[in-house]
C-alpha cells in the first residue's frame, strides 16, 4: 500500500473493439435523448422556488408536525392556498404559497407581507421555528432563469471554441453534440426523480458538462496523439487503441469522482443531496458518452476527413 | 524534465508554506490586532442570516424629476410675469402654450436660462400649433438614475447601521438593484419596514383657497391626511425640503400626552425656513411625509433659529422610528424587496455540519482510492491533494471570499480534478513502462504527455467556469468561483508539487523499476 499499487483497476493492454458497437450506442442515446425530451414537455421539470417564483417556508416544530394545527394558524393570519407538507424529518414542514401574478399592482409588496404573515402564524405555533423563508418575486424569477439558461448556452459555446481552437472542427462538433445529448438525460433524469430545478441545479449541470468536457478532452487528446503516431491505420481502429489506452485513467478518474460525491448525495443534507444526486448520475453519463458517443461521432464525422490520405477504414 | 533545481524546489515548498500560513487565521484567533487576518466568510446559507434584494422604482424617479421641471417651468414664467395654457407632463418631458403668440420668444429665453441639474439636461424647443416642450435627454436620465441608487445605497447603509445589524454587506447589483446581506438576522421583518418608507419631508403653504373645490387648481395637490379622514390641498412647490435636515431626534410632546419628533435644518434649510415662515405668518404651514400630510399648523411668527418640532400624535416606537429615519435621510425613490431569502441559525448549523462530514468522508475515500490504486505515487498525489486544500482555502482566505454550500461542493469536484490530472501522470507512466522504457525515461515521457492533456483538460474547464462566474447569480457564482480557483491550484500542485515529490524520491534512490 505504501509503495507498490495493491490493486489494478484495469487489466494491462486491453483491445476491446469499442467501435463495433458504436450504432447500439448511438440509438441507445438518441432513445434516451428523446425520451428525456419527452418527459422535459410533459409531465415537465419540477421548477424550484428561483424559478417558479413563490414563497417557501420551512419550519421545524415542537413535536411531530400536525398539518391541521399549522394550516389553522395560517388561515388566522389569512394565509390561504398554503400547500403544507412534510419533509426530512417528522418535525419539519415545508409550507408553500404561489405570489400573486406580477400583472397585479403591489405584487412585490404583497409578496413581502405574505412571508411577515407566515412568520407571524409559525410564531403562535409553541416551540415552533423558522428555519428557512425564501420568496421571489415573478420578475425576479423569470430572470434568474433566463440568466441560468444563459450561462448554460455561453459555456456550451465556449468549450465548442475551445476544442475548436485546440483541436479541430470535427472534436469540438462531437464533442458540443455529445454534451447536448449528455445535458438532456440529465433534465430526464431531474424530471424522473423530481428534484427541483434551481439555480444549484443549474450547477450541477454546469458541472456535468465540464466534468464531461474533461472526459472528452483526454480521450481526444490521445486520439490527436495517435492521429500522428500511426499516420495508416484506420480510424476506426485508430479510436478503439485510443480509448483503450485511456481507460484505465477514463474509469479511475470516474470511480474517484463518484467515491467523493457518493456521502455527499447519501449525507449532505437535503440542500446539497440533490446536486451530487445529479451530479453522480452525470459522471456515469459523462463516462459513458465519451467512449460510446463522442469517439463514434468523431469517427462518423471524421471519416473522410481526418483520414483522407489513408486507405478506406475496415468495416467491421 | 527530471532535474529540479533547488531554487524551484525552495519556491515551490514556499508557496505550500505561505498557503499554510494564510490558511491559519480561519482556525486560530488573531493574536495581535497589528497582524493583516483575512478568512473565509462563512456565506448566510451556512451561518443563517437574510438576503434581500431590493429595487428602485425607476418611473417614480423618472415621474419625481418631471414633476419638478414642471413646477420649474410655472415658477420661472411667473417670475418673469408670462403666461401658459395647458401646462402639461407627458412621459419625456413637460409641454405647455404660451399666453399669446408674442409671448414665445420671452418664454423660450426664460426657460433656457434655467438652471440645470446636470448639463445639457433638457433642451426647450418650440413646438407645432406654438406649443413649447421641455424635453428631459435620456443621458441625463440614466444619469439620474444610477444617482438615484448610489444615494439610495448610502441611505440603505445609514438605516440599517441604525438598527444595530452586525456585519451587513450591500451592495449595487445591475442598474437599478441593491443587494442587503444581514448576517444573523433570520427575520428581516423590521429591516423591510424601514427600507419600504421613503421618508421624504417636505415643508408646502396649504391652498386655504382651494378647500372644498372639487378639482384642485392648477399647481395645488390633494393629499391625504396621516391622521383620520380627509384631504387637504397644498401648493406643490416644495418651500423646504427635509433633505436639508441635520438632526432629528424624538421626545415626549410638551404640550400634552404623546411624543414629538424635533428637528434642526442646516443653514440653507434654516435661511428658507425662516424666509418662508417670515413672509406667510397667519397661514398654514403643511409638514408632508411620504405624500401624507403629518400636520399643518399655522405659522404664528418668523422661526429663524432652523429648529422646529412636529407632533402628530405619535407613540413612542413611531416617533424614535420617524427620527431615524429622517436622520439617515429621504430615500430618492420607493424601493421595493423583490426577493427575500432567511436562513435561521438551526439549519445553518446543520447544513454547515453535513456537508462537512460529507466533504471529509469524500476525502477520506479518494484517499484511500489513490493509496489502493497507485501506491506510492498514489501517496504523492494524496500529499499534493492536500496542499491543494490548503492552498485553495488560503486564496479563498485571501480574497475574503464567501463559502457557501455550492462552494463546498466546488471544493469536492475540484478534489475530483485534481486527482484526475494525477491519475493521467501516472498511467502515463504506466504506459512508458509497459512499452519498455527505464524508469527516467518512463517518468520523464509519462510527465511531459500527460501535461498537455492536462492543460488541455483543466484550460476547457476554467473556461466554462469563468463564464459561469461572469454570468451568474448567487450560488452559482459561488461555485464558480471556489473551482476557478480549485483549477489554478491545480496546476501548481500536479504539474511542480507532486512532480517535484516523485522526481526527489527517484534522485534519491534511483530505482531501476518504478512502482507502478
Amino acid at each position: 500500500m505504501f509503495d507498490r499499487p495493491l490493486l489494478r483497476f484495469v487489466p494491462r493492454g486491453t483491445k476491446i473493439n469499442f467501435m463495433r458497437g458504436r450504432f447500439i450506442g448511438l440509438a441507445t442515446s438518441a432513445v434516451l435523448s428523446i425520451a428525456s425530451l419527452i418527459l422535459f414537455f410533459h409531465p415537465g421539470l419540477t421548477l424550484g422556488l428561483d424559478f417558479r417564483g413563490g414563497i417557501v417556508v420551512e419550519a421545524r416544530t415542537q413535536g411531530p408536525a400536525d398539518f391541521n394545527v399549522i394550516r389553522a394558524a395560517l388561515a388566522s393570519e389569512h394565509v390561504s392556498a398554503a400547500g403544507v407538507q412534510s419533509f426530512g424529518g417528522p418535525d419539519d414542514v415545508l409550507i408553500r404559497l404561489d405570489t400573486p401574478p406580477d400583472s397585479e399592482p403591489d405584487h412585490e409588496a404583497r409578496t413581502q407581507a405574505m412571508v411577515d404573515s407566515v412568520r407571524h402564524a409559525i410564531a403562535t405555533l409553541p416551540g415552533a421555528q423558522v428555519l428557512r423563508a425564501d420568496a421571489v418575486g415573478a420578475s425576479v424569477s423569470r430572470e434568474l432563469f433566463r440568466n441560468g439558461m444563459l450561462a448554460l448556452g455561453i459555456s456550451l459555446l465556449m468549450i465548442l471554441a475551445y476544442i475548436w481552437f485546440r483541436f479541430e472542427w470535427e472534436f469540438a462538433v462531437s464533442a458540443v453534440v455529445t454534451l447536448v445529448l449528455d445535458l438532456t438525460k440529465a433534465i430526464g433524469f431531474l424530471v424522473i426523480t423530481h428534484f427541483e430545478f434551481d439555480l444549484v441545479m443549474v450547477a450541477a449541470i454546469l458541472t456535468i458538462l465540464g466534468y464531461s468536457t474533461n472526459d472528452k478532452v483526454v480521450v481526444y487528446d490521445r486520439v490527436r496523439e495517435n492521429l500522428r503516431k500511426y499516420r495508416t491505420m484506420p480510424l476506426a481502429e485508430l479510436i478503439d487503441l485510443s480509448i483503450n489506452e485511456t481507460l484505465s485513467r477514463t474509469l479511475g478518474t470516474s470511480c474517484t469522482v463518484f467515491l467523493a460525491a457518493l456521502p455527499l448525495a447519501l449525507f449532505g443534507g437535503a440542500s446539497l443531496s440533490g446536486f451530487a444526486w445529479v451530479m453522480l448520475f452525470g459522471i456515469v453519463v459523462g463516462t459513458s458518452s465519451s467512449i460510446f458517443i463522442a469517439a463514434p461521432l468523431l469517427l462518423l464525422m471524421g471519416e473522410k476527413r481526418l483520414r483522407r490520405d489513408a486507405r478506406p477504414p475496415a468495416r467491421s | 524534465m527530471m532535474y529540479y533545481s533547488r531554487l524551484r524546489m525552495a519556491s515551490v515548498i514556499g508557496v505550500c508554506l505561505i498557503g499554510l500560513a494564510l490558511c491559519l487565521p480561519n482556525f486560530i484567533r488573531q493574536p495581535s490586532p497589528s497582524l493583516p487576518w483575512r478568512q473565509i466568510h462563512l456565506g448566510l446559507d451556512l451561518r443563517g442570516g437574510s438576503y434581500l434584494l431590493l429595487q428602485v422604482d425607476m418611473a417614480s424617479v423618472a415621474a419625481d424629476r418631471l414633476r419638478g421641471l414642471q413646477d420649474q417651468t410655472r415658477q420661472t414664467l411667473l417670475k418673469a410675469g408670462l403666461g401658459y395654457r395647458n401646462l402639461a407632463t407627458g412621459p419625456r418631458g413637460v409641454t405647455f402654450t404660451p399666453r399669446t403668440p408674442d409671448e414665445t420668444q420671452p418664454d423660450l429665453k426664460a426657460l433656457r436660462s434655467m438652471p440645470m441639474n446636470v448639463p445639457g439636461e433638457f433642451r426647450v424647443e418650440q413646438g407645432d400649433g406654438g406649443q413649447i416642450a421641455l424635453t428631459l435627454s435620456p443621458d441625463a436620465a440614466r444619469q439620474r438614475a444610477y444617482d438615484a441608487v448610489t444615494q439610495s445605497i448610502e441611505i440603505v447603509r445609514r438605516r440599517i447601521d441604525a438598527t444595530g445589524a452586525i456585519d451587513p454587506e450591500i451592495t449595487r447589483q445591475g442598474e437599478d438593484r441593491i443587494i442587503v446581506e444581514l448576517p444573523g438576522i433570520s427575520d428581516p421583518e423590521r429591516v423591510k419596514n424601514l427600507l419600504g418608507t421613503t421618508a421624504k419631508m417636505t415643508f408646502h403653504l396649504v391652498a386655504d383657497s382651494a378647500i372644498g373645490s372639487a378639482v384642485p387648481p392648477a399647481g395645488v395637490e390633494m393629499l391625504p391626511m396621516s391622521e383620520g379622514q380627509g384631504t387637504l390641498p397644498v401648493f406643490s412647490h416644495v418651500d423646504v425640503d427635509g433633505a436639508d435636515l441635520t438632526n432629528a431626534s424624538a421626545s415626549v410632546d410638551p404640550d400634552g400626552g404623546g411624543w414629538a419628533v424635533n428637528f434642526t435644518f442646516d443653514s440653507t434649510g434654516a435661511q428658507e425656513f425662516g424666509d418662508v415662515t417670515r413672509a406667510n405668518v397667519g397661514k398654514r404651514f403643511a409638514i408632508v411625509l411620504d405624500n401624507k400630510v403629518i400636520e399643518a399648523p399655522v405659522i404664528r411668527g418668523a422661526i429663524t433659529g432652523g429648529n422646529g418640532q412636529i407632533t402628530g400624535g405619535f407613540s413612542a416606537q413611531q416617533a424614535t422610528d420617524i427620527a431615524l429615519l429622517l436622520r439617515a435621510g429621504a430615500l430618492p425613490a420607493p424601493l421595493n424587496v423583490i426577493e427575500q431569502r432567511s436562513i435561521g441559525p438551526s439549519l445553518g448549523a446543520d447544513s454547515i455540519r453535513a456537508g462537512g462530514y460529507s466533504l471529509a468522508a469524500g476525502f477520506v475515500l479518494v484517499i484511500a482510492f489513490m493509496a489502493l490504486f497507485y501506491g506510492r505515487f498514489g501517496w504523492y498525489a494524496n500529499m499534493a491533494l492536500l496542499a491543494n486544500l490548503v492552498l485553495m482555502t488560503a486564496i479563498l482566505s485571501l480574497f475574503e471570499a464567501t463559502l457557501t454550500l455550492p462552494g463546498m461542493a466546488g471544493m469536492l469536484l475540484t478534489l475530483g480534478m485534481a486527482v484526475d490530472a494525477n491519475i493521467l501522470i501516472n498511467e502515463r507512466i504506466r504506459e512508458e513502462v509497459a512499452r519498455g522504457r527505464s524508469a527516467l525515461q518512463a517518468m520523464q515521457a509519462g510527465f511531459e504527455r500527460a501535461t498537455a492533456t492536462i492543460v488541455d483538460s483543466n484550460a476547457t474547464a476554467l473556461l466554462a467556469h469563468v463564464m459561469l462566474f461572469v454570468f451568474g447569480t448567487g450560488p452559482v457564482r459561488g461555485f464558480a468561483l471556489t473551482i476557478t480557483i480549485g483549477i489554478v491550484t491545480t496546476l501548481f500542485t500536479t504539474l511542480l508539487l507532486s512532480r517535484m515529490l516523485m522526481v526527489r524520491w527517484y534522485a534519491r534512490t534511483r530505482p531501476s523499476t518504478l512502482p507502478v
